[in-house]
Parts: structure tokens; sequence; C-alpha cells
């Protein structure tokens, strides 16, 4: 408490300091709107942990600018509040960008206030390819399902997989996930068996266990949302004796996130997902970003794909205010990025210039214990994967 | 047939944990009268000691099963003195209803301070872990211990509630609290004994149902519409009642789960408007303890 109190007067003074000292300075303000308690609290936690490694690596200030996030809490879902928030963000703030918007609905409803205010928004993680269709001025640093699931219903098709089911969560992600998997798997001469939909809100997963082994398939492809139906629905997978009966477990890797797999345990072994990012990713760009995680939190428990979302969307930022020389003029600065390359902890990205969606590798990972904890562990790479999904549907 | 096995097989063990969890709800709810929306909480604290108890300090798991219940109804006993014993009796349930979902909230917050949002779990030990073959049909070894557990404690209820003397007594001080008192019989300490008795099954159901309910800080808020609902059809304060009700709930569920998922919970709940249309009052109002 005393140490945060006694960073914001320190932060406070500097401000003050500053805008004394040179004329021509000013503070740039971005609004972060992100679950910061609640059930996907650990989200909100992730995005400003990741900020702040990015603000003590590359320093608080841009040319004579200062670059200030002001964080607002959305607990769950909620497009209307969405849209309250971020228009306080812009009218009282007068903040310069918006940032952050873990789920698609928060991320869809703000499109018409960043074309009428003229602000670029970089989402840190909402998945849904339609988003970037909506408005000009959204930048996506994430990923999506299509982008995640075409390799990896690819790769399926490689090995020799004939026959599969798809298990999803009955919603907006989910439905992506499974129409990228069908249309992918079966262009490779695999069938789907069964698409099964499963409610959001399933607590007990024995009769989608019951039917995935009735429709004879040799693997599953699963996708829900990170969180407690995950579990269960990985533990249910280990228990009712489908993975002892050789059924193979595939899925994108927000089923095996970080923060999870240490209440996952062994039922997580041998799950295979594909994903563009992992906590073991090896590189040094990787390793300098979970140690300085360390060094600043003590931890490296929160370190996930929500965090490289928010480091890259923070870099992007940071090149936005760099290309108009302190002067921020939404459209131009989205402009400015377009087609933009770089170097991530995850890998390397480039921002695709139609989508504004980050174009990048993505692999396929093993859960493996390394040095007694549970790791995502990359076997493969999949190269310069674009957003298969982008003005695809509807 | 093999598929309608199965989902009688999955179906009772889901009814089974449903019944294991709500269980304690019947006791407050059903003999107290006592809206306790703070079942759920006072279930995920039993859940978090357990976790706490296993993962941390290492005890096995049936140490850490007693342990989390002798240590739930131990720190929920001040809140009976101090709370709960004010808002007892019929005439008080929006106080009911205010006062304990505050204290979820208060629960809530606690747990997620303490131990943090991310999921806990409580390791299972060798002997439950696996799947035990039922014909053609396997599941898995905890669900089988979880249905034990649940028909040992359906019939422990049973004999306390119809065949003790205390039993008797609290049947008695809860039809007619005024007449029971005349009679001597102390119903402060009854109602503390029978609160006691709620937590310490809330805290039973929150460590056997961890692993299909994952303990995170909201579990309390999540999941405490299943335990009314159980509570409800089965008629409050009936212990056979309550066990009905979960069966018949969990074995509708998991049906229309396999054979139409794309309805979601949608037979749950038209079982629900069902089984309350006909029953007002839940199956077992009134006949049995």
């Amino acid at each position: 408490m005393t140490r945060t109190l006694r960073n914001a007067l320190l932060g406070a003074a500097f401000g003050l300091a500053l805008t004394a000292g040179s004329a021509g300075a000013a503070t740039i303000k971005v609004g972060v709107v992100a679950p910061f308690s609640g059930p996907y609290g650990v989200v909100g936690k992730s995005f400003r942990e990741a900020i702040e490694i990015y603000q003590a690596e590359h320093g608080k200030t841009v040319g004579n600018d200062t670059v200030e996030f002001i964080y607002k809490d959305l607990d769950q879902a909620n497009p209307a509040q969405s849209k309250a928030l971020s228009q306080e963000l812009i009218v009282k703030e007068k903040v310069s960008f918006l940032a952050g918007y873990f789920f698609t609905p928060d991320a869809l409803a703000v499109a018409p206030l960043i074309d009428e205010a003229n602000i670029p928004c970089v989402i840190f993680n909402a998945a849904t390819s339609a988003i970037t269709e909506k408005s000009p001025r959204y930048v996506r640093t994430s990923f999506t399902l299509w982008q995640n699931t075409v390799p990896l219903a690819e790769y399926m098709a490689k090995q020799g997989i004939k026959k599969a089911v798809s298990a999803v969560s009955d919603y907006g992600p989910g439905i992506d996930g499974e129409t990228a998997f069908k249309t992918t798997f079966e262009k490779h001469g695999g069938t789907v068996v069964d698409t099964i939909r499963m409610p959001m809100k399933s607590n007990d997963f024995a009769p989608f266990m019951q039917r995935i082994k009735d429709s004879g398939a040799e693997a599953v492809y699963a996708f829900l949302p990170a969180g407690p139906t995950t579990l269960a629905f990985a533990k249910a997978f280990s228990d009712t004796g489908l993975k002892a009966a050789g059924i193979k477990f595939f899925g994108p890797g927000d089923l095996t996130q970080e923060p999870d797999l240490p209440a996952l345990g062994d039922a997580a072994l041998g799950i295979t997902t594909t994903f563009n990012y992992s906590r073991a990713h090896d590189s040094a760009k990787n390793k300098a970003f979970v140690a300085k995680h360390k060094e600043m939190f003590g931890s490296t428990d929160t370190v996930t794909f929500t965090s490289v979302g928010a480091y890259d969307g923070v870099h992007v930022i940071y090149q936005m205010i760099k290309n108009g020389g302190g002067k921020i003029d939404g459209a131009k600065a989205v402009e400015s990025v377009k087609g933009m390359s770089w170097e991530s902890p995850r890998g390397p990205l480039t921002i695709d210039p139609d989508s504004r969606h980050v174009t990048q590798t993505i692999y396929l990972r093993t859960v493996e214990k390394v040095d007694g904890k549970l790791e995502n562990v990359e076997k493969e790479a999949f190269p310069n994967q674009p957003d298969y999904g982008y003005k695809l549907g509807k | 047939m093999e598929t309608m096995f199965g989902i009688a097989v999955d179906g009772v063990a889901y009814g089974m944990i449903l019944f294991i969890i709500s269980v304690g709800l019947s006791v407050t709810l059903g003999l107290m009268r006592v809206v306790n929306l703070a079942h759920g909480a006072f279930a995920m604290v039993g859940g978090y000691v357990a976790s706490y108890a296993a993962q941390t300090a290492g005890l096995p798991y049936g140490v850490a099963l007693v342990v989390a219940v002798a240590l739930t109804v131990l720190a929920t006993l001040p809140l009976e003195r101090l709370l709960y014993r004010r808002i007892y009796g019929s005439a008080n349930e929006l106080a009911q209803v205010l006062l304990t979902i505050g204290l979820t909230f208060v629960i809530v917050a606690g747990i997620n301070y303490l131990f943090g949002p991310t999921l806990k779990r409580i390791p299972l030990p060798e002997l439950l872990t696996g799947t035990v073959e039922l014909g053609p049909k396997a599941i898995p070894t905890h669900r089988a211990f979880v249905i034990g557990a649940g028909a040992a404690t359906l019939l422990g209820l049973w004999w306390l509630l119809e065949r003790t003397d205390f039993g008797i007594r609290l049947r008695a001080a809860v039809d007619d609290p005024a007449m029971a008192a005349a009679l001597g019989i102390r119903t402060e300490r009854l109602y503390l004994a029978t609160f006691a008795l709620g937590t310490g099954l809330a805290a039973l159901g929150g460590v056997l149902g961890a692993e299909l309910l994952p303990l995170e800080p909201y579990y309390a808020i999540r999941y405490i519409v299943l335990f009314l609902a159980v509570v409800a059809v089965g008629g409050a304060g009936s212990i056979f009642g309550s066990a009905a009700a979960a069966l018949a709930l969990g074995i509708v569920d998991t049906a229309g789960k396999y054979l139409i998922p794309n309805f979601g919970e949608f037979f749950f709940y038209v079982a629900l408007i069902l089984i309350l249309f006909r029953w007002p009052h839940g199956f077992f109002k009134g006949r049995t303890a």
C-alpha cells in the first residue's frame, strides 16, 4: 500500500516537474478498459504488469511527451458499460488512445465512439475476426481463432487423422473456431463426424465426453474460454477414460493458458495446442521479458498470452506517438503503423495493412513438465500466419 | 441401450454431486428457515481450507477433508452468535437475504485477497484417480467415491433427524419455538448445533465437489442458483426430497446435454418449472425429515 502511494506521489512529482520544465511537453493519455476485478481479474492484472514492464524498459516519455495510462475496470462482458467507460475516458480524461478489451462484445461496442472522436483503439485481446472490420481505427495485437485453428487443423490432417469431432463453447469465438476447424480439416481430406456446441454454463462435462466417445472420432478439437469450465472439461477428458482410450486432444492455446496450468495438474499433460505465445518460448527477447516480470512482480505465474498482447499493444501505441511527432490524429496514426514489423517476445510480428491485425508465427505446443513445472513446450512453428477469418464471415 | 445406461450412470453421478453440495442448504433453509445465500461461500471456504491443507501443508486428502470441515464450522460459529441469531424466523426473509448476500460478498473479496483470483485445486490421492468400470461404461473413481459419500450422508442425516433425540427436539423447536422452549428444550443451543451441521455439510460438499465445480473466488455466487434449485425442487427441509430432486435434475440435465447439446441448460430449467408447477412446495414438503 505505502509503496504504491509513494510511487504515485513520486510519479505525480515527476509529472509536475516535467510539465514545468519544458514548455512544449505534454501528457498523452491512454485509456485501458479491461477486467481488473471479478472472475477475469487476472487478465487486467497481466495487462497492467505488461504495460509497467514496457514503461520500465522504454521509459515513460516519447520525445518530449509523457505517456500516461488510465485504467478502467470492466469486470465482465458488458458492451453497454464498455461504451460508457470508453466515452468517459474520451470526454472527461481526454485520452488520445483507447486500449485493452478482453471480450469481443466490449471491443465491438466502441466502434462508433472511436470513429466519431477519431481515436485509435488498440485491442489487446478480443479475438473474433469480425471486430477490425467494423472500424478503420482498430488495431489488434492478439490473435484470432481462425489464426490459431487453421494451422492446427492442417497439422492434424497431416498426422493422418481422418475422423475428428469438434466441441466448442456455444458463443461467438467458439463458433468461429468450429467453422475454421471444419472448413480447414475437410479441405485437407478429413471428416468432422460431429460438431458439439456446449452451453457456456456447463458444470458437468460427462455427457459431452460420452458423445465424443460414441462419435468414433480419433481426435477432438475443443475450444472453451479460459477459466473454470476449461479446467472441468480437461479433467473430464482424462477422468472418463477418453485419454486412456487414445483419443487425441487438440485445441487453441486458451485451453492451457499458463495461470491455469497448476490447477489442471497432470490432466493437462499431452494436450496439444496451437497459439501465438508460450511463457516457455525460447528466445532472448522472451527470456528478458520473463526475467523483468520476475524482477518487478516477484513471480511469473501470471505471464501468459494476455501479457504479450498488452506489451506489443503498448509498443504500437509508442510507435504511433513517435510517427506523429507528438501530434495525434487517429486515422493518420493507424495509417502510420500499417505494415510495421518488429520483434516481440513471442517472435516476429507485422501489422497487416488490410486487416490491421498482427501476422505472426503460430506455435504447436504440447503440455509437458519442465523442472517440475507444467509448461507449453513448443514443438513446431508455422511462420507468417495472417488472420484467415478477416472479411470471411457474415 | 448402452446410451441409456451411459446417461443413467452419468446422471446419477452428477445428481449425487448436486445432492452433496446442496444438502447443507436444505438443512439451514429447510429446518431453520434461514434463506442462507452464503451457503456457497461456506462451501468455498471449506474447499479453500482443504486446498491449502493438502497443497501447502502437505496433509493427506482424508485429513485435509476433516480439517476443512472442522475449521469451517469453527470459523462460522461466531457468525451464528453475532449475526444469524438475529434473523431467525420466517418473518425476517428480507433481512436474511440482505445479510447473507452481504456476507457472501465479504467472503468473496476476502478469499480473492488472500488466495488470488486463479483456480485452486485439491490434489486427489492415488486411490481416487483413474476410472471404475461399470459394465460397458467407465466413470471416474472420484465420482464413485462421491456417490458413496452422498449415500452415507443421506442415511446418516435421516438417522440423525428421524431416530435420535436431537432430531426430535430440533423438529419440535422448528415447528413451534415458543412451545418447545416452554417444555424445557434449549432452543438456542439446538439452533447453534444445527447451524454447525449445515455449514459442516456445506464445507464437505465444497471439498468433495471441487472436481466438478472448481474453486475460485466467484464460486460462492456462480453456483448458488444450482443449490437453490435443488432445495426448491426437493422441498425445503426434506433430506430425501433433496436427494430425489438432485437425482432428477442430474439425469434430466445429462440426458439433455447428451442428446441435444445445442439446447444448453434448457432442459434443466424446464424440469425445474414443470416440477414446481406440479409440486409448488417441492417433492417432499412436510412429509419426512
